[in-house]
């Protein structure tokens, strides 16, 4: 329990609630209240990662989200495993462990720190200059070598356990931060009873005002407003008050998402409450409140463990009572560093602060700080770090006016708080697509034109004075809620002098000095400075050779210092260089958040028909054809898949199968114009089809490309009952309503979808007949009376049917077409009556052999998006006097009508017992040199236990002119040899379907 | 996520929504007399505008209903939805480029 660097009072952790966590392996004592990182400082442990380059010690920089290098990874149990979390914003809680990344064998004692000694070789765009040459090595060196190096931390092996909620919200006023800006303006909100949500990052609302330990708010204590604040936000049934939310994507039209951190903090998970939740905001307007992230001071080894931002160690004395050193020293730029120096003088530590700027240069901060006893040094520069895994000192040296160092001064101490200014979180403002401003005064970029219903507040807009952040809050809150409502607020000055700097001036040779830019991806200004030498010029150019700004934390800290090197370099203003594009995520969101509840069952919908269960009862194996789950095949005992289809395949065509074709997609097209509407929509001639019969419809796209096939019944004159693939459903009956509606609204047609409300029983077989004559009432199945291509209504088992007498194996077949409530009840009753004639259960395996021995063409199988009628050799159905119909004028597009296109063709293979591949490539001559001409591609291949051989289609250049020919077709062995024959491989000349 | 104001149905998450492309490109009347070029031009060749667009948006997942809608590709602001076989009310051109001036904040805001 020793904390050596806790101090003995201070702070909001609770100190009645002691925690313990794993870090490394060893438990590591601390507060509810807590971070991860400050538990580790309360205990002196500063070294807590190795870079992802250099492998060089790194230790917290920050306090907050922008934090580049203390990279846990995080284990919460079982599958419960995060990598690359940030020590300074996961809350330390016991059970915890976490482990520190990127070393071995150890953090201690890394080996590959001797990437650090080599960094001379590892310049910038070091990849695209070493892994060019020689072209073998490629595959087999390069890329090991380089995926062996790429990425930090380990991911998880284990499918994630925990629950993630989704949740989509709307508001009036949407507030992103609760700092004295955010918390400003949620108030002025919600007091016109607007609906706010108020949405922080931290696990306690508050920003600045939880480690402003002496300022004053209208004549109290700033913790005293805040918690006054907290308390009449809290009240109010119009606000929803959520900390631990990350609002880290603004999209379009305010729609903004944001990451609810519900459960990690807890120690034990409450119920059955979701690990996160997403929440997808609507709002009428946006106040962006994010504050400002603190700029780090670029100078030699500022990576040190032990060297952090000012404002942040200000935050780990004042809000968790640590001291992460004993003697301090500051280094900075601007007044906000003596702010924290005061406050660490107050706490009992040795302080010394040195200052960039010159004495005149500098504000009342100064004498304030001077006052307390403080030394400072104002004219100095900081030239380099002492120490290894931890900070011994830092070496300063007077710097004057001309840019030129005075002798050097080494200050030891344990501990550095360095400012190099601050830099506007204008993160979720540019990803709306606002335009940003470059403000000369505070050398930042501010929001400037909105492009959304959204504006900024406080320190996201450099506004950095207490009392100027809540009014300019309360404005925005007001004006956001449509209220003129304004307040001014009075609180402690703020000073906020300040002087930029963008590599601090050395007296070392700069090609020496190893001054980190990106911590995170090990960026150093002599890298940026080299890219820019090399010839790039654009600051996006330079952030993707360097890498700089590209890590995970998209270059919060970094961003601002590489771009005033890019300037300087290339001798530009700030603002004529630019910025890099701002893009969600704000900070890294875990895959759970984003998938929420969409997995297993419900990552997509699961569609089966009546018939479902009784397949499963009847031991079917089932495939996906969209979303339908559809019976593939129905072994018996000892069957594989190849021995269950030829049963099958041969149970068919000699006796009789039962089908389930329920997922055929069903549109009924009623209206007085219905003929005329399929005369436009299909290439068939509909206006003579006789109500009772039925056409194999073929339907094109504009372009003249096959989009969809199915069997059309006449139900009457002004109805068709039209069925699709199984597939295309939706997409048909969206190519029908966009013809409707847009095109040709003067139609008098209405579509309706019917899929799910007819199930269709196929029966196919010569006993078809036999079987359901015994079933149906009111239709005379006589072959005279029924032929063919005909639908009759009535009934069967009492059940009113559309009874189709259609075939998609070549046999005599029946669609029975059943509401859907009854067909379990119907199919029961067929299979019953069927024993006696032999009747056997088949699934889709069987009906595409089945098709394909007779050549009908699956769309999607022998079409893809690029096939014509006359491809597939079915131009003949086109009435030579229909003048127009969608995707006719395109069939006489010259491409289409060239010769030389692929045509639908059979294949028969010398070997009658080798299946070909589908998707197997096609040539005329295997001598011919590499690449080699292809000419097409297998569509379907499959083993006809009928025909006693393997069959195959295919489409094949110029085919129909090859007939009898031979060609080559790839095999995972080589070639192999095989004639061209027609697409009809059993009962060619069609005797069987008419029985 | 876009919020597109159905016609018939008021504001809805893009979710909801089919975008159909190009809006008001009238299939010709009899095709077989479209020479090559201008069937290859009916079938193929959109803008794709910097600045206001007129498109077709259907809702796919509300009323079902195909409608013409006005966006800038910049801002993706909408400047109004309309009826299939309607032209836009507010007059505003496809293609042309609206202001980012501070007109934008309250247009935004409309």
């Amino acid at each position: 329990m020793a904390q050596p660097f806790r101090l003995s009072r201070g702070g909001r952790v609770d100190r009645t609630r002691p925690i313990v966590f794993a870090f490394n392996g060893k438990p590591v004592h601390g507060y509810a209240g807590d971070t991860v990182a400050s538990a580790l400082l309360a205990n002196g442990i500063h070294l807590v990662g190795r870079s992802f380059k250099y492998h060089r010690p790194r230790g917290i920089l920050s306090h907050g989200p922008d934090e580049p290098s203390a990279l846990l990874s995080v284990d919460r149990g079982p599958g419960r495993i995060d990598p690359n979390n940030r020590a300074s914003v996961v809350e330390a809680r016991s059970g915890l462990r976490t482990t520190s990344q990127n070393h071995w064998p150890s953090l201690e004692f890394d080996v590959g720190a001797v990437n650090d000694l080599l960094s001379p070789v590892f310049v910038a765009g070091f990849y695209y200059k070493t892994f060019m040459w020689p072209r073998k090595f490629w595959d087999r060196v390069y890329e090991p070598f380089i995926r062996a190096a790429a990425g930090l931390g380990k991911a998880p092996t284990q499918a994630d356990p925990d629950r993630y909620a989704n949740r989509h919200a709307h508001c009036d006023v949407l507030v992103v931060g609760a700092g004295p800006a955010g918390l400003a303006a949620a108030l002025a909100a919600a007091r016109t009873g607007k609906r706010v949500i108020l949405a922080d990052e931290g696990a306690e609302p508050g920003g600045s005002l939880l480690h402003d330990t002496t300022s004053q708010i209208d004549g109290r204590p700033a913790a005293d407003w805040l918690t006054e604040t907290l308390a009449e936000l809290d009240g109010r049934e119009n606000v929803i008050l959520l900390p631990r939310t990350t609002a880290f994507g603004y999209y379009n039209h305010n729609h903004v998402a944001m990451t609810e951190r519900v459960t990690d903090h807890l120690t034990s998970a409450a119920g059955q409450a979701p690990r996160e939740r997403l929440w997808q905001v609507r709002a009428g307007e946006v106040v962006l409140a994010g504050g400002a992230h603190e700029r780090p001071l670029v100078f030699a080894d500022n990576d040190r463990p032990g060297i952090l931002l000012a404002e942040s160690l200000r935050v780990f004395l004042n809000r968790y009572g640590v001291a992460p050193g004993r003697k301090l020293v500051f280094a900075t730029s601007g007044a906000s560093a003596y702010r924290a120096a005061l406050d660490a003088r107050a706490a009992g530590l040795d302080v010394t602060l040195v200052d960039l700027r010159l004495e005149s240069d500098c504000g009342p901060e100064l004498a304030q700080l001077r006052g307390a006893g403080v030394e400072v040094l104002t004219g100095h520069t900081v030239v380099g770090s002492k120490g290894r895994k931890r900070v011994t000192g830092l070496i300063v040296a007077p710097v004057g006016s001309d840019g030129r160092c005075g002798g050097r001064r080494i200050l030891p101490c344990d501990c550095v708080g360095m400012s190099g200014g601050w830099t506007p979180a204008v993160h979720l403002f540019s990803q709306s697509r606002g335009k940003l401003r470059y403000d000369d005064a505070i050398d930042a970029f501010v929001p400037s034109i909105s492009a959304q219903a959204e504006r900024s507040a406080g320190a996201a807009r450099g506004i950095y004075d207490l009392a100027a952040c809540l009014t300019d809050g309360f404005a925005a809150g007001a004006a956001a809620a449509g209220s003129d409502e304004r307040q001014a607020f009075k609180a402690t000055e703020t000073l906020t002098g300040f002087q930029p700097v963008r590599i601090m001036p050395t007296d070392a040779n700069p090609t020496k000095v190893r001054a980190f830019v990106d911590y995170q991806n090990d960026v150093t200004a002599k890298d940026i400075k080299l890219a820019v030498r090399e010839g790039f010029q654009s600051i996006e150019h330079v952030k993707r050779y360097t890498t700089t700004g590209m890590a995970t934390d998209q270059g919060k800290t970094s961003n601002m210092n590489a771009l005033g090197i890019v300037a300087g370099q290339l001798d530009k203003a700030l603002p004529a260089v630019g910025t890099t594009t701002f893009r969600p995520p704000y900070t890294p969101v875990t895959f759970g958040a984003l998938v929420g509840p969409a997995r297993h069952a419900l990552f997509d919908p699961i569609r089966t028909t009546p018939i479902h269960e009784w397949a499963e009862a009847h031991g079917a194996l089932f495939e996906n054809v969209a979303l339908w789950r559809r019976a593939w095949y129905f072994p018996k005992a000892g069957e594989d898949l190849h021995a269950a289809v030829a049963r099958e395949c041969k149970a068919v065509r000699e006796n009789v199968g039962i089908f389930d074709a329920s997922t055929l997609g069903k549109i009924e097209i009623v209206g007085r114009d219905a003929a005329e509407f399929m005369n436009r929509l299909y290439i068939n001639p509909w206006t003579k089809l006789a109500p009772g019969r039925c056409r194999y419809g073929l339907m094109l796209k504009e372009d003249g490309y096959i989009l969809d096939d199915g069997v059309v019944a006449r139900v009457s004159d002004e109805c068709f009952h039209v069925t699709t693939t199984t597939g295309g459903a939706a997409r048909v009956l969206g190519h029908m309503e966009d013809y409707l509606q847009t095109e040709w609204p003067e139609l008098e047609v209405f579509l309706t979808s019917t899929t799910e409300q007819w199930a269709v029983i196929a029966l196919q077989g010569p006993k078809a007949r036999d079987v359901i004559a015994p079933l149906v009432d009111g239709i005379d199945l006589s072959p005279e009376a029924f032929p063919h291509m005909a639908m009759r209504t009535g009934m069967i088992c009492g059940v009113p049917t559309r009874l189709f007498r259609v075939s998609f194996t070549g046999e005599l077949g029946f669609e029975i077409n059943v509401p859907s409530d009854h067909a379990r009840a119907v199919w029961e009753a067929v299979f019953e009556a069927g024993q006696a004639h032999g009747i056997t259960p088949y699934g889709t395996e069987t009906m595409h052999v089945l098709r394909a021995e007779k050549g009908y063409i699956i769309v999607g199988q022998e079409t893809d998006g690029t096939v014509t009628p006359d491809d597939v050799g079915m131009a003949g159905m086109i009435p030579k006097a229909k003048k127009d119909f969608v995707g006719k004028r395109s069939l006489a597009r010259p491409d289409v009508v060239a010769s030389g296109r692929k045509q639908l063709v059979g294949l028969m293979t010398d070997d009658p017992k080798l299946v070909l591949d589908e998707g197997a490539q096609i040539v005329a001559d295997t001598n011919q040199p590499i690449p080699m001409r292809m000419l097409g591609h297998v569509t379907s291949s499959y083993w006809s236990a009928n025909c006693g051989r393997s069959i195959a289609l295919a489409l094949v250049e110029g085919g129909r002119e090859r007939m009898n020919g031979h060609l080559h077709v790839t095999t995972p062995d080589g070639f192999t040899r095989v004639t061209v024959c027609e697409p009809v491989f059993f009962d060619v000349q069609g005797e069987r379907i008419n029985a | 996520m876009l919020l597109i104001a159905c016609p018939n149905c008021g504001k809805r998450p893009e979710t909801e929504f089919r975008c159909g492309g190009q809006a008001h490109i009238a299939r010709p009347a009899d095709p077989m007399t479209v020479d090559d070029g201008g069937w290859s031009e009916h079938l193929f060749v959109r803008a794709n505008p910097k600045g206001v667009h007129a498109e077709r948006w259907c809702h796919i997942h509300g009323c079902g209903r195909w409608f013409n809608a006005l966006r800038d590709t910049i801002s993706d602001r909408f400047i109004e939805t309309y009826p299939i076989g309607e032209q836009p009310k507010s007059g505003v051109k496809p293609g042309t480029i609206l202001g980012t001036s501070s007109a934008t904040q309250s247009e935004a805001r409309a």
